[in-house]
Order: C-alpha cells, then sequence, then structure tokens
C-alpha cells in the first residue's frame, strides 16, 4: 500500500495527444507510486489506450510532461520504454506460442555458453526466475501448450525481468476464469510487494476492487476523477465513468408501446445460453414488436450475448425457442434462416465490404439467404437498393458509389439496409449509433422505433444509457459477463440501470 | 512429450519403416556403397534445403533455389572453361552474387512487404532467365581442381565411395543444426516464425533476421550449384528445373511446419534422403517405373500437410486461436 508522501514514481502531467481533430486525450494527469496498482477506468473512447501507447512510446504525444522517479522521460517506441523500465503485457499475449516457456522468457537475449546459445543455462534460469513467482512449471515445454493464465503470467515476468519497474496490463483478465483469475492476482501482489507499480486496464469492476489501490476514471480523454479505491463507492464509479449524475433525470422516455399485454407473440425464447470465457447462463425472451435493450459497461457480455443469439459463438447449452418451435442456433447461416439478421459492433471490419457498392453491400444477405444459385436479378437489385436509400435516407448520388466513400452514419444505414431487405423478424443491433454525427444518430432511432412498430423483434446493443432509456420496452442489465437483471417499462430510467450496475 | 517435436518424431518412424522395408528385401541397403550414394546423389537438393528450412521455419518460402543453383553451375563453367579463370576466384564472385541477391530479396520482402511467394519467384525467373542468356549449351569443366576434388573420395571396405559432395552435404548439415540451435540467429528465426509481431515486441530484429534467413537460402543455393558443379563437372542451364519444389517438400516431410515456427534441421537431412531411398529402391527393383518415386513422395507430403492440418487444430497446441473472435458476419 502506498501513500502520498511517496515520491511517484510515474508523474504524467497534462498530456494531450490529438488524432485528426478530435482530442483522444487533453490535460491528463496521471500518477503511479511504487508498489502499487492503479486502475486506470473508462468506457470506450476514455483515452486508456490512447494513455498506455504514448507512455510506452508507441504514439507521440503533442504536449504534456511524463516523468520516471522524477526524470523527464521521452519514450520513442515500446522497446524504449522497456529499456526506461516500462513494460506492458497486453490482452493478446504478444509471445511466441510455437517456442517453449524458458525461450520467450529470453527471447533476444538468450544466455550464452562459450558464444553458443545455451538452452540448460537458458532453463536453468527460466526455472529460478519463476519460483520467485511462485509458478513452478515445466520450463521446456511449448508455451501454446499452458492455459493463457499462465501465458500471460510468462509474459508479465518477462516484462519484470527485463528490469521493469513500471508494469502496464490492458485488460490481462478478459479469457481467464475466476480460477485463473486468482494467480495471476497472486503474482500481481507479489510484484506490488517487489516496490514495481502497476498500471492495470480492466472492465472487471469485481476485479478492480479486489486488487487496484487506487483508480483514475477517463471519459472522453479527459480525467474526471482519481480516488483510493477503498474510498470509492461503486455507484460513484460508474456515474463518473457514464458522466451521469444519478440525481439527474436524463432519460426521457419516448417508446411507450409497452408490450407487456399478450397481444404481441413471443418470437425468440432462449433459456440458459451460455459459454465459458464469454458470458454466464442467461435467459431471454424477445416479443414481436419490441425492442430490448442491453445495457452494462465496456465488456460486461453485451456483444458476447448478441453473438450467441446469433450463433457467431454456439452456446455450450441452453435451449432456444422461435416462435415455441425448438431450435438449433449452430451458426449464423442457421440463424438467418430462422429470421435473425445481425448488424455488428464494427462495421468497417465485421459488416461491410468496403470496396463493393451500395447495391452489392445491401443484397449481400439476402443472396446468401436466398442460396446463390438462385441470382437476384440486376433489376430487382437495383430496385432493392433504391428503395432502402429512400426508405433510410441515405445520403449517396447513387447505387454504385462503393460504401467506402460514405460518410459513417450513411454507411451504418447500409448495414440496416442489408438486414432490412432479406426482411428479418428479428434484428440484433450492436452499438448502431457508435461513431455517427448527431443528425444521422436521431435518425437511426427513428428506424429503430419504426421497424419495432412494423412488428420486428429488436435487440439493441448501447453503451448510451440515454438512447437505451429512450426506445427500449425492456432492458438487460449486464456486468462482468452475467445477465443481472431486467427492467420493463417505468422502471427504466438511467438511475436505475446505473443502480443495477453499481448492486453488490 | 513435447508437441515442438511431434513431426519429427513421425518423419523419423516414416523413414525407418521405409528403410527397415528396403533393408529387408535388398540387403545392400546396409551397405555403406548404398549410404554413400544416397548423400552424394542428393548432396546438392540436401544443402538448398537445409537453407529452405530456415525460410520456412522464419514462416516464408523461397521458390529461387533450384534457378540459383541451375545458374552458379552455368555461370562456373563459363568462366572457368570459357574464359580461363582461376576457380577458386570465380567459387568467391558466385558465392558473392548469390549472397547479394538472397540479400535483395530479403530486402522486398521485409521492407516493401511483398510476399516472399512473389519476391522469391521473380528470383526464380531472374535467376533462371540469366542462366539461359548465358549459355544454353551444357558446357564441360575440365579444370585440373575439377578433376582432384573427383579424386578427394574415402573409399569404405564395401566400396562405398564418401565423395567430397557427401562430405560438403554433411558439413553444411551440422552447421545448419548449430545455426538452428546455439546461434540467437537460429532462435529469432523460431520466434519470428511462430509470431513475427510478437518477435518484434520482445526486441527481436526481426528485419536484419528475414533478410538474413533469405542471404542464407541463396548463399547454400549456390554453394549447392557449386557442389553440383563439381560433381557433375559440367554447367547446364536446363538442370534442376522445379527443384525448388522437391526441396520444400523435403523440408515439409521432414517435419517443419509450413506455418513457421516449427522445424528441425535434422529433420530436413532425412526429408532430402527419403525420396532417395525410394529412388534407390525402384532402381534395384527394377521392375517399376522410376516416376512412382513421384507418387510416393506426393502421397508423403499429403500425409504430412494432413497430419500438420491435424495438429494445429488441436486446441491445446495452438490455444492462441482461442482468443480470436470469429467476425464472419459479413459472409453470412
Amino acid at each position: 500500500m502506498s501513500t502520498n508522501e511517496q515520491p511517484a514514481l510515474l508523474e504524467v502531467r497534462g498530456l494531450t495527444k490529438t488524432f485528426t481533430a478530435t482530442p483522444a486525450l487533453s490535460e491528463v494527469d496521471f500518477t503511479l507510486y511504487p508498489g502499487e496498482v492503479h486502475a486506470v477506468l473508462g468506457e470506450n473512447g476514455a483515452g486508456k489506450s490512447t494513455l498506455i501507447k504514448v507512455i510506452t512510446g508507441v504514439y507521440k504525444r503533442d504536449a504534456g510532461t511524463i516523468r520516471l522517479n522524477g526524470k523527464l522521460i521521452e519514450p520513442r517506441s515500446p522497446g524504449h520504454a522497456q529499456e526506461l523500465g516500462i513494460s506492458a503485457v497486453y490482452q493478446e499475449i504478444n509471445l511466441i506460442p510455437t517456442l517453449s516457456v524458458a525461450e520467450n522468457l529470453y527471447v533476444g537475449r538468450q544466455p550464452r555458453f562459450l558464444g553458443m546459445v545455451s538452452m540448460q543455462l537458458m532453463n536453468k534460469k527460466a526455472r529460478k526466475l519463476l519460483k520467485t513467482f511462485n509458478i513452478d512449471i515445466d520450463v521446456t515445454r511449448d508455451l501454446s501448450s499452458y492455459s493463457i493464465a499462465i501465458q500471460q503470467i510468462v509474459a508479465i515476468v518477462r516484462g519484470v525481468d527485463l528490469s521493469a519497474k513500471i508494469l502496464i496490463l490492458d485488460e490481462p483478465t478478459s479469457s481467464l476464469d475466476r480460477h485463473e483469475v486468482e494467480t495471476l492476482f497472486s503474482v500481481i501482489r507479489s510484484l506490488e510487494e517487489h516496490g514495481i507499480g502497476i498500471l492495470l486496464i480492466t472492465h472487471f469492476l469485481d476485479q478492480v476492487y479486489e486488487i487496484s489501490d487506487r483508480i483514475t476514471v477517463l471519459r472522453n480523454g479527459r480525467k474526471v476523477g482519481e480516488h483510493l479505491t477503498k474510498e470509492l463507492p461503486r455507484a460513484k464509479l460508474i456515474s463518473e465513468m457514464l458522466g451521469r449524475e444519478f440525481t439527474e433525470t436524463l432519460g426521457k422516455r419516448s417508446n411507450q408501446i409497452t408490450n407487456g399485454d399478450s397481444k404481441h407473440d413471443t418470437f425468440l425464447d432462449i433459456k440458459g445460453f451460455a459459454k465459458r470465457g464469454m458470458i454466464e447462463p442467461f435467459d431471454l425472451e424477445i416479443k414481436k414488436g419490441e425492442i430490448v435493450g442491453l445495457a452494462g459497461l465496456l465488456g460486461s457480455g453485451r456483444t458476447e450475448m448478441g453473438h450467441l443469439v446469433f450463433g457467431i459463438n454456439r452456446s455450450e447449452k441452453g435451449e432456444a425457442f422461435v416462435e415455441s418451435k425448438k431450435v438449433k442456433i449452430s451458426s449464423p447461416r442457421k440463424a438467418i434462416r430462422y429470421g435473425f439478421g445481425l448488424c455488428p459492433e464494427d462495421r468497417k471490419v465485421e459488416g461491410l465490404i468496403a470496396d463493393l457498392t451500395i447495391r452489392e453491400n445491401i443484397i449481400l444477405a439476402l443472396q446468401a439467404k436466398l442460396g446463390w444459385y438462385r441470382h437476384i436479378p440486376y433489376k430487382r437489385q437495383e430496385q432493392y437498393a433504391d428503395e432502402m436509400i429512400e426508405a433510410l435516407h441515405i445520403v449517396t448520388t447513387d447505387a454504385e458509389k462503393p460504401v467506402r466513400e460514405l460518410s459513417g452514419g450513411n454507411q451504418q444505414k447500409v448495414i440496416l439496409a442489408r438486414w432490412l431487405v432479406s426482411n428479418p423478424e428479428l434484428l440484433i443491433l450492436d452499438e448502431p449509433t457508435r461513431g455517427i454525427d448527431i443528425g444521422a444518430h436521431a435518425e437511426i432511432i427513428n428506424i429503430i422505433k419504426r421497424l419495432a412498430k412494423e412488428g420486428k423483434a429488436l435487440m439493441v446493443i448501447s453503451s448510451e444509457l440515454a438512447e437505451v432509456v429512450d426506445y427500449s420496452d425492456r432492458v438487460v442489465v449486464l456486468r462482468d459477463r452475467k445477465k443481472l437483471t431486467e427492467l420493463t417499462g417505468d422502471e427504466i430510467s438511467e438511475d436505475a440501470i446505473m443502480q443495477a450496475i453499481a448492486e453488490k | 512429450m513435447k508437441s515442438r517435436f511431434f513431426p519429427l518424431l513421425v518423419t523419423f518412424l516414416v523413414f525407418s519403416a521405409i528403410y527397415a522395408y528396403c533393408y529387408y528385401h535388398f540387403s545392400s541397403f546396409g551397405s555403406m556403397r548404398v549410404v554413400c550414394n544416397l548423400l552424394r546423389d542428393n548432396a546438392h537438393l540436401g544443402i538448398a534445403a537445409i537453407g529452405m528450412t530456415f525460410v520456412i521455419i522464419s514462416g516464408g518460402i523461397d521458390l529461387s533455389v533450384g534457378s540459383v543453383i541451375a545458374f552458379t553451375g552455368v555461370f562456373c563453367a563459363l568462366m572457368i572453361t570459357r574464359e580461363g579463370m582461376d576457380p577458386y576466384l570465380v567459387f568467391a564472385i558466385v558465392l558473392g552474387m548469390g549472397t547479394i541477391f538472397g540479400a535483395v530479396m530479403g530486402v522486398f520482402i521485409y521492407y516493401f512487404k511483398i510476399p516472399a511467394f512473389i519476391a522469391t519467384l521473380s528470383g526464380m525467373f531472374l535467376a533462371r532467365g540469366m542462366a539461359y542468356v548465358l549459355t544454353t549449351e551444357s558446357i564441360r569443366i575440365t579444370h585440373p581442381l575439377y578433376i582432384r576434388v573427383s579424386k578427394l573420395v574415402y573409399i569404405f571396405p564395401d566400396k562405398g565411395r564418401f565423395t567430397f559432395a557427401a562430405g560438403a552435404f554433411l558439413a553444411v548439415l551440422v552447421i545448419g543444426i548449430y545455426l538452428a540451435h546455439f546461434t540467437r540467429f537460429g532462435r529469432n528465426v523460431y520466434a519470428i516464425g511462430g509470431n513475427d509481431t510478437a518477435a518484434l515486441m520482445m526486441g527481436v530484429p526481426v528485419g536484419r533476421t528475414t533478410i538474413m534467413v533469405y542471404t542464407l537460402s541463396s548463399f547454400l543455393a549456390t554453394f549447392a550449384g557449386i557442389v553440383l558443379s563439381l560433381s557433375k563437372r559440367s554447367g547446364d542451364s536446363t538442370i534442376t528445373v522445379g527443384a525448388e519444389m522437391d526441396i520444400i517438400a523435403a523440408v515439409v516431410i521432414g517435419g517443419t511446419l509450413l506455418t513457421g515456427g516449427v522445424g528441425y534441421v535434422i529433420g530436413t537431412f532425412i526429408g532430402v534422403l527419403l525420396p532417395g531411398v525410394i529412388r534407390t529402391y525402384l532402381t534395384l527393383e527394377g521392375s517399376l517405373s522410376p516416376w512412382w518415386i513421384k507418387i510416393v513422395v506426393g502421397g508423403l507430403l499429403f500425409g504430412f500437410i494432413a497430419m500438420q492440418k491435424l495438429l494445429s487444430a488441436r486446441p491445446k497446441l495452438f490455444s492462441f486461436k482461442r482468443q480470436v473472435r470469429p467476425t464472419t458476419v459479413s459472409t453470412a
């Protein structure tokens, strides 16, 4: 445990970094003391990864100072930062799966004996090094034969052994199970005892309270608070992260269809879907004409729930019923056949094919549904595309423009259009309004509401609480990959959602 | 049992089984005569294959080696016989050329991000073209040095002739094993093949190592060309067409994963000898068409690649894949 009287290990002052006009970080201060775990928290786009990338020299900062042990430093590259004593371990483990544990610890600095790389010496040193962290494993085995947790620990030990004073852990526990987290935490605690300062980025709040001594909250590239963990109530933390005060009543609910009554039939009923490492068992029912919002912090399992429902990842247990008929959702193909559609979160990577035209992108899902041998006539394709451009107000000169040339909001509409032409019964939208301008934002929300009125079932994942509160008939609240509760009708408010997330 | 050793073990078992089968039918497989001939006949392929092993472990491919071998032979013959140059000088020049050739391919592959397949494919056409431009005839070399080298033979009691080529092959093998396992360069090659971005983050000089890998491959291919020129005592631009394919096959049969990161030089040694053993068997057997060799090698290659695929599908071996979420929505 550290106190403020101790000299700081790392002092970041007034850090600013701007990408193409929008500041990713502005005037951020961050202080790390030796022997403490300092968690940096924030939602998507808060600036967490930019902060660590600047500290590790991946990005050049625009303004501000970084001091290590009181001395100004200028990290130029991850390698240079490492030499200075700042090591980072990322979520995707940056080790070599096909080499032994020992070799991974000593890649690039293999111990030599009489000028020759000596495996024996390397194995001996590796064993000794791991023993200092109470890890006793066969260091000659391939790294890939060990669990992710062990691999992560090997990465950490390597980082620390490279004379690290500061260790940055970026989402170290996101692919670990409970037991593995324990192992990792015991290593982190022993690092604390060695006086190493640890900057931890994670979205698991329980783990933040378990391991961290201090918390810095970032939002939209600004520091909004720094607290001792034990003095910060969860509710306050969450409201800082989301930027909403509990007392404020922001969420205006406009969607009052109230589908509680029986005239709406259940479209999809899921019982006990789950997948290890992704999401704990959950039930989910969606009626026709209903909008179900999924709310939770980043990494709470919102997207994972959508992926399981759409068959991108197969549920390990549980059953699903579409209109009371039992179905097996084993792949997106199957899901599409049952009338599902999914607009993914990252439209560039997962959704659109940038070089194809609007028409081609729109027609893709429908063609897949029909099967590739039943070609849709060109005339019909044009018709579909034009209809959609009109219905969704896609701003373009014509349907033959490559999607790449459209703005973010219009790209999002093209994805929507793709699913709309295939006339799905259930549409899963993952962050449909992320990264689009205000005008398009309102339009997308209107489209969502209209679709529900037309009798479609909608499942909308969003980190914008106000938005979720606005259109949802029901809100499913998630935390740490677990469905916590459901709010219906008048229960829905931003306060209620935040309260639900904060509850122990 | 370490999973890294598994492909090597399979290679070794298959080779032993085939050799035992051959020995059962023809006891001459137990003689030094057959062993020495195997080494001699496959020396040039083997030397180039050891270079190729490094390339494939690093996650790349080198299609230019067959052409480089041919070019070297033609260049030596032309310079020594037609121009009357000193053979040692010619060797030094051609090795220098080969080294630069490989380094340039490496630079293109690393700095200009040209896929190794394309960069070395153009290298293949370039070297072959240069060989043809030099001459399309077969030129004999009758320089005294060549005669002297051909007399450099250790004769075993059973008349097995251990030639210079066989010796060169074994020497390169030993150096190859040393490079792969006892130098940082070798370990870095494995690291790059396992995960090049991670290797970069861990401070491995990825660029330098990549360039050195292709340099080594071309250097050894050139050396293989010199060895072949010494044993054939001629230069011919039409030889070793498609040899790169035999060499790649030998490396893969030798247990090196085409995906990179896993492989052993000693495995390549076995992989080179395996077709040779089968060829010898077919010659002794007499009634079967010698082209059966292609069918057997094809079958073996297929078997080994299928095995590699199965291995990499085993979740434990490459558990890194667990983290990758499928993102196949767009194709749905």
